[in-house]
Order: C-alpha cells, then structure tokens, then sequence
C-alpha cells in the first residue's frame, strides 16, 4: 500500500464517518417523522462508496442507485440539501419531489439516485459516450449492487461499454443479498467481476471495508478509462449492517453472518489504522468526529426548518416548453 | 360469512390453485423465503416448496418471459411483480411476447400466464414505486386486465386469471392489502368482464377503478347528505370490460364521473367515458367526466404527492359541476 500522508487519511476517515452517521441521523429524523418516505440505509458500505469518489473528479459522473446516500455524499453532495431532500422540502435537491430513491446534483456529477434496480447503469454508459464524442477526459462511474447484474439493463450496457470501449466503471457492491434473498440464490456465482470477462475488460475483486483498497482499485480503473482503454468492473465485496429498508425484519440472516461483518466494520476498523499506521492522536480524530457531528446537527436543523413545497408546485416542470400549471 | 383481508384473499386463491392443479407454480421477487415484498405469499413456500414457490433474480424480462414459455408449454404460471413501476423492465415480454402468441401463431397457442402486480400509491414513495399502469395495458389486445377491489373480488378474479388460457395482468393496489371484507367459504369463481354494482343510486354513476372504488363509496356517502344518490360500480376487469352494467346504468342516471388514480390522460376512464359517449350520449344530462392524477410523475412530499393524486374532495368536486 501506497504511503498515504496523515491529512489524506484523516480526510478518508472524515468521509467514511460522515457517511456513516448521516445514515444514522436519517434513520433517527425518519423515526421521529421528519423523513415521510423510505430509506435503505448503506450502514456498513461506506468504504465502497467513498473509496471510489475519492478516485474521480469533480467534473467526472456517477450514477447510483436505491442505496444511495453514500454516493452522494461522497461525490461531494451536501448533507443539509441531502436532509431537506429526504424531509420533503422546497430547498432540498429536487424540492422535495424526489426523495431519497431520486437525489441528484448535475453540478457535482450526481445523475441521481434511482428506484428501479440497474436503471441507472445505461445512463452511465451514454455519459461516457459524450465524454468519448467530445474527446473530453472525463469519466462515468455507475455503482449498483451484486442484485443489478441480474438485469438485462446491465448487461446491455456493459457490453456497449466494452464494444466501444467507454470511459466507464462499473462499479458493484456486492452486499451479498439483493432485498430478502441472498446473492448465492440470485446467480450460478459469488465472485461477481468475472462477469467483465464475456465483456472483454477487466474485473477486479477488491475489499469493499477497506476505503483505500477500493480508492487504489478504482484510481488503476480511472487511469485506464482516461487514457481511452475502456471499462473496468470493480467488484467491493461489503456487506450491508441494517435491514434493506428501515423496518425490514431481516428474517433471511444467516445467523452468526451479521456478526462476523461487524468485527470488521469499516468505520471502525479504518479508526484503529488511522492510530496503528498514521500514528494519529485521539484527540484529531475526535475533532474530526466532533466538526461531522456538528455538521449533522446543522444539516438536521436546516431541513427541520426548511420551507414546505406548496401545492401549487405540484404542476410545475414536467416539461422545458409547456409552462408550468397548463399540463392537463 | 369469514372475513378476511385482500392479500389473505390472494394467497388463499395462490394455494388453493396449486393444489387443485400441480401445473401452477409462482416466481419472483423474494416471493420465498421474504415471504413477498408486501407478505403477500408468505408462508407458502412452505407448503409447496421452493420448486413452486421460487424465488428469482432481479430480472423482470427473464420472470416475465420465462413465464411466458412455460405457459406456452403447459405449465400455469403466476409470476409477481413487485411493483407496478417495475413492468415497463419486462414489458416487451408482456406486450410483444406474451400478448401475441396466440393471435399471430394462428391460434395454435395458448399463454395461461397470470401477471400478479402491485399497483398505486402508498405515500411518498415516490415516482419510481406510485404509479398505476392498467391504463397503458388495455390498450394492448391480446392481455385481459383485472383490477380487484375487494378480498372477494380479488380471490375470485385471480382464480379465474388462474384457470384461463390467456396472459391477465392482475393489479393489486397496494392500500387494499389490509382492507377486510366477506369471502365466501369453498371453492368460487368470478367471471370476468362482470362488473359489481357496489351502491345503488338514481342521480349519477360513479364508475371507479381499483384503489379508487373505496373512495367512491366515500364521497357517495357525503354525497348523500347533499342530497345526491350516487350509483358506484366497480368494473372489476378492464378487460374484458362489462359493457352493459356501465351503460345501463349510465343511461339511468344520466350522469357519469369515471374515476382512476392512475395519470387521467390515455387512462381507463378515457376508454369508459368514450364508450358511454358513443352508446349513450342521448341520455347523457351533463359531460361525462374523469378525476384522475393530475399528469406529472408521483412527487415524494406528501404535500405535492396529495395535490397529484384523486381524492373523495376530487370526486364530490367533479360531481358537483354535473347539476
Ligand atoms: C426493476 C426493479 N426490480 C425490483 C426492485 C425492488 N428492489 C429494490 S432494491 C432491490 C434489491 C437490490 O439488490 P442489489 O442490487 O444487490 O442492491 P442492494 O439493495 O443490496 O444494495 C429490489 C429487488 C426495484 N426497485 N426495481
Ligand atoms: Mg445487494
């Protein structure tokens, strides 16, 4: 591994964490009924999410997916405008009308969230196709899950990318279960990135609790797309804490499985490195914590107070040239 | 008589086909061991096992698809959908495949596949997990479209879905799952193409769909108190569609609201209100009108997603407008 300085670490660990606790905050404001929709939550996925981020630019894209939070975040979205958006509010990415399965920010490179399992993933493909036409150096990245590589969109789009050879990342997240049924009994394999090889790019394997390990893996990825080598599919083997969505009763568990992914929760894990290999005080990563915490805290009062849409936004926008309230 | 709700319903009429005929097995999504997305086959899995009672990948072309070849060599299918959302996934199997196998091969073969799917909206779900599509389907020949709305109804109708030769696309509104009604004891059928008259009324007919049929009751009843007798009739199935009940009680009280959550343009109340203007405009006292979604996608505030969607306000509103 790379000799990573203190403040790049330190950094990868800020996101990771900020990550994690938005998760917890969300979960916490949906309790109590600030949040009126549903969330499934990316508690144990942070690493894929953020390590992958850290490899692109700002002007490079994303697509992701239900599970979401993480990208967004990562890829730069803010988390006062992610929390209004999940509350319902008029100053919440998409004003309220897209909620947690819609969040998008063209500016940062976030296409969106998506509710339809794998419908973001052609999206991927034809940004890197204007990336490609344009002769710009830039890069799409799709994220999904182990689940996704199940449908006929993903397929259809990898090998597009592969036939055109596009600046693309597939990137999965293999959680090891798509809803309630376990990956084991969704396809005839486990090690998902040997999918690539009928595409002909290639497929990596990497550990998807450890950010930097995902960082480096996607960085190779990234190198190969800009220098007009064509698609990589990267593989982060994770492993989702809490149920699909919040409320699920997770009766499909194997039992002891939870458990053994805990012992090496990412969050954690990455904590006890930060004073093991960097050496870093306690007391940083404390201000670290404290400084997202603040955050949060900002970021829930900024959507608690954040105006509600009126009705009469309803029929505003769904199309560039009919205005507002005259569709019928 | 028992009572019990509309997804006890379904999964009484999902077990007892299988066990009346072992050519029925059920796919889709955590259907198994999930026991059902909406806990609708729930513990069926144990019963007939995880041959009949299988789980798939995300891959509604291939569940869809594979139910249609199964079909087509004998075996009855009952493939869920999750979501209603989810169907345009599979949708050329649906349209192009399943629709059609019987009329282009001549009539040499038949599709007995039966398309259970969730439909509506549930609150702030969103544009992705709200919408109802039965509207987009009747206008493909080849599928019948059933739209129960109620636990009798609902176990009825899927039997018939079940036992019949053709592809049905069964739409089962997600806010009707825990609505309790009567069931009758035994073995029954519900034909389709019969609508039910849900109320008996003299001065309009309201003609609702689905999810909608409740809340015409509802403004029925406050239509009441303003002193409108209000008819309901719930068509049961789109198609085929019962033509007759629709007219005649269309030419009795002389005024109709037809009344769909699913987006009001190119829906089922279009296709019903321009067949009561071709059969029945000289009995007509007032325009024949449709409450529907208003035509933007299902927002997720519960505020805009309320604006968007019909409601009993909507329907008195509409009726309001015809005296
Ligand atoms: C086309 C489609 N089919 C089914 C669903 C319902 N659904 C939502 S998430 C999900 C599981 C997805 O699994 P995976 O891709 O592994 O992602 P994970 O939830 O594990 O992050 C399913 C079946 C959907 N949203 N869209
Ligand atoms: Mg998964």
């Amino acid at each position: 591994m790379a000799n990573y300085k203190k403040f790049f670490v330190l950094d990868v660990y800020r996101r990771i964490y900020l990550v994690r606790e938005f998760e917890l905050r969300a979960i916490e404001e949906r309790r109590r009924g600030l949040i009126p929709g549903f969330i499934h939550s990316c508690v144990g996925e942070e690493a894929t999410a953020v390590g992958a981020c850290l490899a692109l630019h700002q002007d490079d894209v994303i697509t992701s997916t239900h599970r979401g939070h993480g990208h967004l975040l990562a890829k730069g979205g803010d988390p006062k405008y992610m929390m209004a958006e999940l509350a319902a509010r008029s100053s919440g990415y998409c004003k309220g009308r897209g909620g947690s399965l819609h969040i998008a920010d063209f500016d940062l490179g976030i296409l969106g969230a998506n509710g339809i399992v794998g419908g973001g993933i052609p999206a991927a493909v034809g940004a890197a196709l204007a990336f490609s036409l344009r002769k710009e150096k830039r890069v799409a990245l799709s994220f999904f899950g182990d689940g996704a590589t199940n449908q006929g969109s993903f397929h259809e789009a990898a090998n597009m990318a592969g036939l055109w050879k596009l600046p693309v990342i597939f990137f999965c997240e293999n959680n090891l279960y798509g809803e309630g049924t376990p990956q084991s009994k969704q396809a005839p394999l486990c090690d998902l990135a040997k999918r690539a090889e009928s595409f002909c790019f290639p497929g990596v394997i990497v550990d998807g609790n450890d950010p930097l390990a995902v960082y480096e893996a996607t960085r190779e990825a990234v190198e190969r797309a800009r220098a007009g080598e064509g698609p990589t599919f990267i593989e982060g083997k994770t492993y989702r804490f809490r149920g699909h969505y919040e409320g699920d009763p997770q009766v499909y568990r194997i039992p002891g499985e939870l458990e053994e992914w805990q012992a090496r929760d990412p969050i954690p894990t990455f904590r006890q490195r930060l004073i093991e290999q960097w050496s870093i005080a306690e007391d940083e990563i404390k201000q670290v914590e404290d400084s997202v915490q603040q955050q949060l805290n900002e970021a829930v009062a900024y959507a608690s107070s954040a105006p509600i849409p009126q009705e009469e936004e309803a029929l505003e926008g769904v199309y560039a040239d009919i205005h507002g309230g005259k569709v019928f | 008589m028992r009572e019990m709700t509309y997804a006890q319903a379904i999964r009484e009429a999902l077990a007892e086909e299988m066990r009346r005929d072992k050519n029925v097995f059920l796919m889709g999504e955590d259907i198994a061991i999930f026991e059902g997305a909406f806990g609708v086959t729930g513990n069926l899995w144990k019963e007939f096992g995880l041959e009949r009672v299988r789980d798939t990948p995300i891959s509604e072309a291939a569940i869809v698809g594979a139910g249609v070849g199964a079909a087509i060599m004998g075996k009855r299918p009952v493939v869920e959908i999750m979501f209603g959302d989810f169907l345009p996934v599979g949708m050329d199997q649906i349209v192009n495949q399943a629709a059609k196998a019987r009329y282009m091969s001549g009539g040499k073969v038949s599709v007995p596949l039966t398309i259970r799917v969730t439909t509506g909206a549930t609150g702030a779900a969103a544009g992705h997990h709200s919408q109802s599509f039965e509207g987009w389907l009747i206008g493909i020949p080849g599928l019948k479209i059933a739209v129960p709305a109620s636990p009798e109804d609902a176990k009825g109708l899927l039997k018939t879905a079940i036992r019949g030769e053709d592809p049905v696309i069964f739409f089962e509104h997600k806010r009707l799952y825990g609505m309790r009604g009567a069931v009758p004891e035994g073995d029954f059928t519900i034909p389709f193409g019969k609508a039910r008259l849900v109320r008996r009324g003299k001065d309009v007919t309201l003609i609702g769909i689905s999810g909608m049929v409740p809340t015409c009751l509802e403004a029925a009843e406050e239509l009441q108190r303003e002193g409108v007798d209000a008819e309901v009739i719930d068509p049961r199935t789109l198609v085929p569609l019962d033509r007759d009940l629709i007219l005649e009680s269309a030419v009795k009280t002389g005024r109709v609201v037809v009344v769909q959550e699913a987006h009001s343009r190119g829906g089922a109340a279009a296709e019903i209100a321009a067949l009561i203007a071709e059969h029945a405009m000289d009995w007509m006292n007032a325009p024949i009108l449709r409450v529907g979604a208003r035509n933007v996608p299902i927002p997720y505030s519960p505020v805009l997603e309320q604006e968007v969607l019909p409601g009993k306000e909507d329907i008195i509103a509409a009726v309001r407008k015809l005296f």
